[in-house]
């Protein structure tokens, strides 16, 4: 990993100190080596902070809405999955392809600290990543791990490890396959009676504290105002104050992203409190694809999309009985 | 401060027997914002009407609502009150407590109870309503009508000869549709072709008329005025321009074992043809699944026989976009498939054919010219039976549940034209009922029994099976009560009647509704039955319905009569319930541009202040207030709630939510 790292910073320089481009999007050392946080380069000497390793799983895309509007040249850097993302806001006009360098850079799957601490390993210093394996160094010494153990759970179950746009790019190693395995969690879901699914959607959702994380991170909740912060749609709040309230959150959010969800896991991997959000929006996906044929958001940036158009083929409300195309 | 009215409808006893609407008018006499609360007889009538107005004036009312029938019958009638007594016509609102209460409960407590609560609904959103002024849109006086059967062909005659131009997009190679492939008509026993052809022709000269064969429709924007259609003539590798129509390319077309849909397909036909001889347009047509050259790039003899030129190998799809100001659909019918009436063995049987396979065997111009022989072996069948209903009247799921209304006329037909001209065959017909109401109907039916000789038989057939070279038909005889099994050499299937499936493609792009049957819905079945609910849009011949010869030709000159009286319109007032976007809140995202049926959304750039002397360029969505429908479609798509509807805004509508759910 550290070899695609220099070369990125390699990359990173030349673009910035060319003048080709005004800025680079890339992630920037935290205040820990497993908590790198996204930033915008915009000089070569700011590039001192520079980090790529397994803790990058965040997806950087959305920051091209603010960014990419800056005089010049934006670059940015995609792993495979968060370039699904990008051909999405492209297609929904909020990013203008033509003012952005995509660097489609190499991802064997990025870690979760909690599930690493989970394992029994704290104060993380350093991870090296090989095949199946990780090696973590921390302060009290080192420790191999199983990767799939300790794999975020949008990478565990990573949908695919083709860039969908790119002007260049940084792979140097194969990447894993993906595993198709990401609708697994949804079928047992749907195999749980309607009581059961309420429950389980009831106790989690309960959890959540309002902290809009999720809506803030998403990159198909990209509005330039939230109809949970317009006092005049009638629904906005910031906290939840009822049962009901919890849920209508998510509702109304899962159906507006419902056909644009990419299904990037950026909002179960920020939520604080754990909450398989994830689950919701792939719920959604899976339908989609059963009643409208096979579709993934993001995977090209034209085209029509199944809720937004109609064609022939397109299942009438009443052949949908439980849920299901007749 | 909002003065409110209410004005509550008896409409006879249609309300007042299931509803207290006296105790209805008198509570809402206390309800916030109600100056004024009354009850009448009949609201619609010239003195409900006055009452209404009066009490405008006399109380300054701001707004109103009615609570009576449903908005499609009345709500016209009401706004153009209030607009006389000086009240802007979208300040008033109607409370449907009649399709919506009276007329589904039975319980007067419950029903009243109802009542009010609609009332109170009506009352909420139409404190929220803004006046609203319509604006105008040009008519475009040229018409649109889809299918080149006898109902499009009335339709655009009767349309032309009042001199607007009329387009007929007729899917297939030539027009006339299924009449063009009878053989005799009932009532009269005229031949249908020298009825019908006479209109083909009179179609092609017209010079306000423009037939468009091999067409289809593509695509439609716009509405009631100016719809814009985008049509796909399909390449027929044959230039429309040149052809005269000498059929030399048929005789020497090589591939000569396609089946003839004309026909039904009973026999083959070249893959350069003319459907059939009074074709129109009288221009061949290439079948690209059957011709060599185009399927192995060798041949090519029709191009080296044409002696005008007329054949283009290289001939694409092409495209064409017109205006019409009014669409007639007349996609007519087909007969149902019998793949799920196994019982009857028409699929294994040569000798079970349809009722329509029959009307070519006995048509002069058809495969056999006009002799009826079996399909097997070419022989005269000398018993001939007939199952009536397959597939009508069917309420099992196999069939259809209607009754396909021209199966008993037709069927009295062909066995009376049968023994007329073979009297030595013997002729029998299973039914269920005979169903010939209709002038000269039941004496024409009665005819092929009393004079003809026709054996008609009431009860159902069970099966029928090749026993020996025989058609072995086994049924029941219920006035006789007993089982009969009848050695026949020709069985006649009366398949019921389907609406023409692309019609489903059409409506949807019209925004048309169709029944659970796939047929096109009028709006009103009794007061408006050649209009569909969709403006501008019109409905004639099987596609709104079953029904025979007279009867779509009526129904298609009633039609061309509704399009000449929009036609001969200047102007057309808009509707001012249109979709406007917030700019500030606007994403640009295209979603509603997306979902609008009509093509009323495009997207502009704009500057917008952010403050501190900057500004951004943004994409923002522009709706054209005259190609909106005020569907809502993009309303409920955009997902932050920057579109909204003018006269149904969300906040209305939420209003009229929380003053159903508050007790
Ligand atoms: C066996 C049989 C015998 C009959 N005998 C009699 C009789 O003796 N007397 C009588 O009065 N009636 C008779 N009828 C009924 C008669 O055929 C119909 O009433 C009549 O044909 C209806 O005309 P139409 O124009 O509505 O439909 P059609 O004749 O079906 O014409 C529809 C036309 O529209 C075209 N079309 C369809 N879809 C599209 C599309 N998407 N785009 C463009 N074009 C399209 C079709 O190609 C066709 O040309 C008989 C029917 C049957 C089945
Ligand atoms: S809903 Fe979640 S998975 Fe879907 S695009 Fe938004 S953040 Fe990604
Ligand atoms: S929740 Fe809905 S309105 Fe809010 S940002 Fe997401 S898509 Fe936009
Ligand atoms: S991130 Fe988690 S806790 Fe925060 S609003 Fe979303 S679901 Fe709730
Ligand atoms: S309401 Fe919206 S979707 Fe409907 S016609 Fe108007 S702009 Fe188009
Ligand atoms: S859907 Fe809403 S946000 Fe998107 S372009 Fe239309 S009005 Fe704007």
């Amino acid at each position: 990993m550290k070899d695609v790292e220099m070369k990125m910073l390699e990359r990173a320089k030349a673009l910035l100190g060319s003048g080709e481009v005004a800025r680079v999007i890339g992630w920037k050392k935290g205040e820990f080596y497993f908590d790198p946080v996204p930033a915008s380069f915009e000089s070569v000497e700011e590039l001192s902070d520079f980090v790529y390793n397994g803790f990058c799983g965040a997806n950087l895309s959305k920051y091209l809405i603010q960014m990419s509007k800056k005089e010049g040249k934006t670059a940015i850097f995609l792993k495979p999955c968060d370039s699904y993302s990008f051909n999405q806001l492209v297609k929904e006009h909020r990013i203008v392809r033509e003012n952005i360098h995509v660097i489609a850079i190499e991802c064997q799957g990025k870690l979760d600290i909690e599930k690493i601490k989970a394992q029994g390993v704290s104060a993380v210093t350093e991870v090296e990543e090989d095949g199946d394996t990780v090696k973590v160094s921390s302060l009290y010494g080192e420790t191999t791990l199983n990767k799939e153990d300790i794999l975020l759970v949008k990478c565990a179950t990573c949908k695919s490890k083709t860039h969908q746009a790119k002007d260049e790019e940084i792979v140097l190693h194969e990447m894993p396959e993906s595993k198709n395995n990401r609708f697994d969690e949804v079928e047992k879901l749907e195999a749980m009676t309607e009581t059961e699914r309420f429950a389980f959607w009831k106790l989690q959702l309960q959890k959540c504290i309002r902290c809009n994380a999720c809506r803030n991170v998403c990159p198909a909740c990209s509005c330039i105002k939230c109809v949970f912060d317009n006092p005049a749609s009638g629904i906005a709040a910031k906290a939840n104050d009822s049962e009901f309230e919890e849920k209508l959150f998510h509702i109304i959010r899962a159906f507006h992203v419902a056909g644009r969800c990419t299904d990037c896991g950026e909002c179960s991997r920020v939520c604080p409190q754990n909450i398989p959000l994830h689950l919701l929006n792939r719920k959604f996906i899976k339908d989609i694809d059963g009643l409208y044929g096979e579709y993934q958001a993001g995977e090209t940036a034209e085209g029509k999309t199944p809720l937004t158009s109609y064609t022939e083929g397109d299942k009438e409300p009443n052949d949908v009985v439980d849920g299901e195309a007749k | 401060m909002q003065r409110i009215g209410v004005f509550i409808c008896w409409c006879g006893s249609n309300i007042a027997a299931t509803v207290d609407v006296e105790r209805v008018a008198e509570i809402m006499k206390s309800e916030p914002g109600v100056v004024y609360s009354a009850n009448y007889q009949y609201m619609c009538s010239e003195n409900g009407q006055q009452l209404i107005k009066q009490a405008i004036k006399e109380h300054n009312l701001t707004g109103i609502v009615v609570g009576a029938c449903s908005p499609r019958m009345h709500e016209a009638t009401f706004r153009k009150a209030a607009e006389a007594a000086g009240l802007n016509p979208y300040m008033v609102e109607i409370a449907n407590i009649r399709e919506h209460c009276s007329w589904i409960h039975k319980d007067m407590e419950e029903a009243t109870e109802k009542a009010v609560v609609l009332v109170r609904t009506a009352i909420a959103k139409v404190k929220l309503n803004a006046p609203l002024t319509a604006g105008e849109s040009p008519v475009v006086k040229r018409a649109l009508v889809i299918g080149g059967g006898i109902a499009g062909i009335q339709a655009a005659l009767d349309i032309a000869d009042a001199g607007f131009e009329v387009d007929i997009v007729e899917k297939n190679a030539t027009i006339g549709g299924r009449m063009a492939q009878l053989d005799k008509t009932f009532p009269t026993l005229d031949c249908s072709a020298c009825i019908l052809t006479p209109k083909m022709v009179d179609c092609a000269q017209h010079e306000k008329i423009d037939i468009l064969s091999y067409s289809e429709i593509e695509d439609v924007k716009g509405f009631v005025g100016n719809f814009s259609v985008t049509i796909r003539k399909k390449a027929r590798y044959v230039d429309e321009t040149k052809c005269t129509g000498c059929k030399i390319c048929m005789e020497k077309c090589p591939s000569k074992k396609g089946l003839n849909t004309f026909n039904m397909g009973l026999n083959t036909r070249p893959a350069i043809h003319i459907p059939f001889a009074q074709a129109i347009p009288n221009v061949a047509v290439i079948d690209p699944e059957q011709c060599i050259k185009l399927k192995t790039g060798k041949c090519g003899i029709c191009q080296k026989f044409c002696g005008v030129g007329a054949i283009d190998y290289e001939q694409k799809d092409t495209f064409i976009e017109r205006q019409y100001g009014a669409i007639v659909v007349a996609t007519g019918f087909k007969p149902i498939s019998l793949e799920s009436f196994n019982e009857y063995g028409y699929d294994d049987n040569k000798d079970v054919i349809t009722s329509l396979e029959l009307e070519r065997l006995m048509n002069a111009a058809g495969p056999t010219n006009g002799v009826l022989l079996r399909p097997s072996d070419g022989e005269h069948p000398k018993v001939i039976t007939f199952i009536q209903c397959v597939g009508s009247r069917d309420t099992s799921g196999c069939g259809k549940p209607y009754c396909s209304k021209v199966c008993c006329m037709y069927t009295a037909k062909h066995a009376m034209l049968i023994r007329e001209k073979y009297p030595d065959t013997e002729v029998h017909v299973f039914y269920i009922d005979v169903r010939t109401p209709g002038k000269n109907y039941d004496e024409f039916f009665r005819r092929a029994v009393e004079q003809y000789g026709v054996d008609y038989i009431k009860g159902m057939v069970g099966k029928v099976y090749n026993e020996n070279g025989k058609l072995m038909v086994q049924g029941s005889n219920l006035i006789d009560n007993e089982q009969v099994t009848i050695e026949s050499d020709l069985v006649v299937l009366a398949a019921a009647i389907e609406p023409e499936p692309s019609v489903r493609k059409i409506a949807t792009l019209l925004t048309a509704s169709i029944d659970t049957n796939n047929f096109l819905t009028e709006s009103h079945a009794k007061l408006r039955p050649v209009e569909s609910p969709t403006a501008g849009v019109y409905l004639a011949g099987m596609c709104q319905g079953p029904k025979d010869i007279p009867e779509t030709v009526s129904q298609a000159s009633a039609c061309a009569a509704k399009v000449i009286g929009l036609l001969v319109k200047d102007k057309l007032k808009t509707n001012p319930c249109v979709a406007t976007p917030d700019e500030m809140m606007c994403n640009g995202c295209s979603q509603c541009a997306n979902v609008c049926a009509y093509g009323a959304i495009t997207y502009i750039d704009k500057e917008f202040r952010l403050g501190g002397g900057k500004t951004e360029v943004r994409r923002v969505a522009s709706v054209n207030p005259a190609v909106c429908q005020g569907c809502g479609a993009c309303t409920v798509t955009c997902p932050s709630g920057a579109m909204d509807l003018k006269g149904f805004s969300s906040k209305q509508i939420m209003s009229e939510v929380e003053a159903i759910c508050k007790k």
